[in-house]
């Protein structure tokens, strides 16, 4: 198989994940929410460090323009891809220097999933096929059961939450050797419906709590994990800020 | 302890501060006994990066003893004389294996906040550079807290005194790195470097090493282009003669056959934010500011090299790609893999090939900081590179030695 087709290849199998593309036609209600939260953010960007007016402003700029331009606009502005059932979709990807097999391993191990991804509480192991997932939620938690679809040990592993979940999701990882010995590309897609459509994903991207987001702090810390055994870190260094012995850290 | 902090654009003071403590068991504690200013500490006191917080510890060159190390630790021990390469490398990742330290994968723990800005994946943590780059404390400072400190530790087991091995922890490996980006044919090509600070002054003296038919430097302060005529370097000053004229004279109507910009981009961090928050003005600053490069550009010969130690931090305007398509040219840029560089340039210091305190015009204690972060802002006093030792006593007002 020649490079182009494999990757032609795996374009179409990413799209058989996500079918329907990404549609999400912007309903007008939620033209002004976002505008409007827009405008919000760009405000509030002005104000504060750097750091922060540098983010939460190019955001603010990013979705004003986006509820002033109107068709189709949060897909290609801040990517927010969704399909056709309304459902959001999210992947992320990281390589690992690590072989398949062991990373699989690691994540095969359900209930210590939540060692890796910082928003899930926890994973109880109900049978062979079928566990129940709490992740933290603003408002205490939610929970939900999800059964493996898929398992191809060292390749790959699916999951749908079952009907009647309070979060309908489900997703997919995948290991895959990187080329030229770079360990693994581990892969992850993630389908899932938001309680409030697009304006909520918009919301919680930018509070910084959105799946995308979190996926992406949690691979990296799977990585680290892997690589260095530790997060870097600069919790508790020392500066001239008020309250000093305590700064930095991942913001 | 005494450090030198960040207050704000146009301001830093020396304050006390709680002294660093180990975070990680592969940290170590250095005590610290020379550290400079750099060129691109100017950056930060003119409020161009984005992400500094009040109250940050400045300060990417520096060196000491170790006094503390983690269980982790294993090639450093309390005692050792050590020089700290001013990016932080976890020494593990792909990057790191493949020598390309400035990329580390897992050293920067704010890897959302640069993706962000630079798509893709982040690049590694700096000492004592803003937010963005990890928020690391830096190291103008009594004591520092030196993170994968069995990568970033390198021992000096000689007596060479600090102030010919301060600068292995950035602008002398960072000049080599340009030059070496020229692929130099010996005896055969021309380099022009744009730009006679510090880093332009080791650059030059680096393609000399790596052995450049000829070099030319092109600054506009006397005294820095005085301090290259000393090693040899052909000098050109752009307020008294056109550059690309002079350099087209001096190289047969060629061009230099390769350029070194080591100026770089006063006006970082042209992404969304400093388009709101900074309006016209900045970006005029900004557009003005790429001169170096442009002339580097206009300037350079048919299938040459433009190497840019010189830091850019964002967008630039009016890039004159065409002549860069049309002649060929190749592009090399990039923070400095600095471990690459350590051992084999403190070779060449016990070698005696090249003494580099020859950049130093200003000794002073760490509480004369704010004064000479000015003076070397301004250029005043022939200022061309300032070195502080963090246990010394306020002298005053410092004068040029
Ligand atoms: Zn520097
Ligand atoms: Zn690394």
């Amino acid at each position: 198989m020649t490079n182009i087709q494999k990757s032609g290849f795996q374009e179409a199998a990413r799209k058989a994940f996500f079918q329907g593309g990404n549609g999400g036609q912007m309903q007008d209600t939620e033209r002004v929410a976002v505008g409007a939260l827009g405008l919000g953010l760009l405000i509030l960007g002005l104000g504060g460090g750097a750091g922060r007016r540098l983010l939460v402003g190019g955001l603010g700029l990013g979705l004003t323009a986006v509820a002033v331009r109107g068709s189709n606009p949060l897909a290609t502005a801040i990517k927010v891809e969704q399909n056709n059932a309304g459902q959001t979709l999210i992947s992320e990807a990281v390589t690992v220097n690590k072989n398949a097999a062991e990373l699989y391993a690691v994540w095969r191990d359900l209930d210590k999933l939540p060692n890796l991804m910082s928003h899930l509480q926890s994973v109880v192991v109900l049978s062979e096929k079928r566990s129940r997932w709490t992740v933290k939620a603003p408002l205490g938690s939610v929970s939900w059961e999800a059964e493996i679809t898929a398992d191809e040990p060292g390749k790959r592993l699916a999951w749908a939450s079952l009907p009647g979940s309070s979060i309908d999701n489900n997703g997919e990882i995948l290991f895959r050797p990187a080329p030229g010995g770079r360990g693994s590309e581990v892969v992850v897609r993630l389908k899932y419906r938001a309680p409030l459509g697009t304006a909520g994903v918009v919301a919680a991207r930018i509070a910084g709590q959105e799946p995308a987001q979190q996926l992406r702090d949690d691979l990296m810390r799977f990585k680290r994990e892997q690589e260095l055994g530790f997060a870097p870190t600069t919790q508790g260094q020392s500066s001239g800020r008020t309250g000093s012995g305590r700064a930095g850290g991942a913001k | 302890m005494k450090a030198v902090l960040w207050q704000g654009t146009n301001h830093v003071s020396v304050e006390t501060v709680p002294d660093p403590t180990l975070l990680l068991p592969s940290d170590a504690i250095v005590r610290v006994s020379s550290t400079a200013i750099c060129g691109s500490d100017l950056h930060l006191l003119d409020g161009f990066i984005p992400s500094m917080e009040k109250g940050d510890i400045l300060g990417h060159e520096f060196m000491g003893e170790v006094v503390e190390v983690g269980r982790d630790v294993k090639t450093l021990k309390v005692g050792d004389r050590v020089v700290i390469p001013f990016n932080i490398a976890c020494g593990t990742c792909d990057y790191c294996q493949r020598g390309l330290f400035s990329a580390c994968d897992n050293s920067n723990p704010n890897h959302r906040m640069a993706e962000a800005l630079y798509g893709a994946t982040s690049g590694g943590g700096l000492f004592g550079y803003s937010h963005l780059y990890g928020g690391y404390a830096g190291g103008q400072a009594q004591y520092v807290r030196v993170p994968f400190a069995d990568v970033g530790g390198f021992k000096i087991e000689t007596d060479l005194p600090d102030e010919q091995v301060l600068f292995l922890t950035d602008i002398f490996p960072t000049g080599y790195q340009a030059a070496e980006n020229c692929n130099i044919v010996r005896g055969r090509d021309v380099v022009a470097v744009f730009g006679a600070g510090p880093v332009g002054q080791f650059a030059a003296r680096s393609a000399q090493m790596l052995g450049a038919a000829k070099v030319i430097i092109v600054d506009r302060f006397p005294e820095r282009l005085r301090l290259a005529a000393e090693a040899g370097i052909e000098t050109i000053n752009y307020e008294k003669e056109d550059v690309l004229i002079a350099l087209k004279e001096a190289t047969g109507g060629r061009g230099p056959d390769h350029v070194i910009d080591a100026v770089g981009l006063e006006a970082h961090g042209h992404g969304p934010g400093a388009l709101l928050d900074t309006a016209q003005q900045k970006m005029k600053l900004t557009f003005d500011r790429i001169t170096a490069l442009r002339w580097a550009i206009l300037s350079c010969a048919k299938g040459g090299t433009v190497s840019m130690p010189g830091v850019y931090g964002g967008l630039v305007d009016k890039l004159p790609l065409g002549a860069a398509f049309a002649k060929g040219l190749t592009f090399k840029m990039g923070q400095t893999h600095t471990h690459r560089y350590i051992r084999p340039l403190l070779a060449h210091i016990e070698a005696g090939d090249i003494d580099p305190s020859f950049v130093i015009t200003h000794r002073a204690a760490l509480a004369d900081a704010p004064q000479l972060y000015k003076t070397f802002r301004d250029k005043h006093d022939g200022c061309i590179k300032v070195v502080l030792n963090p246990w010394g006593e306020s002298a005053g007002e410092v004068k040029r030695a």
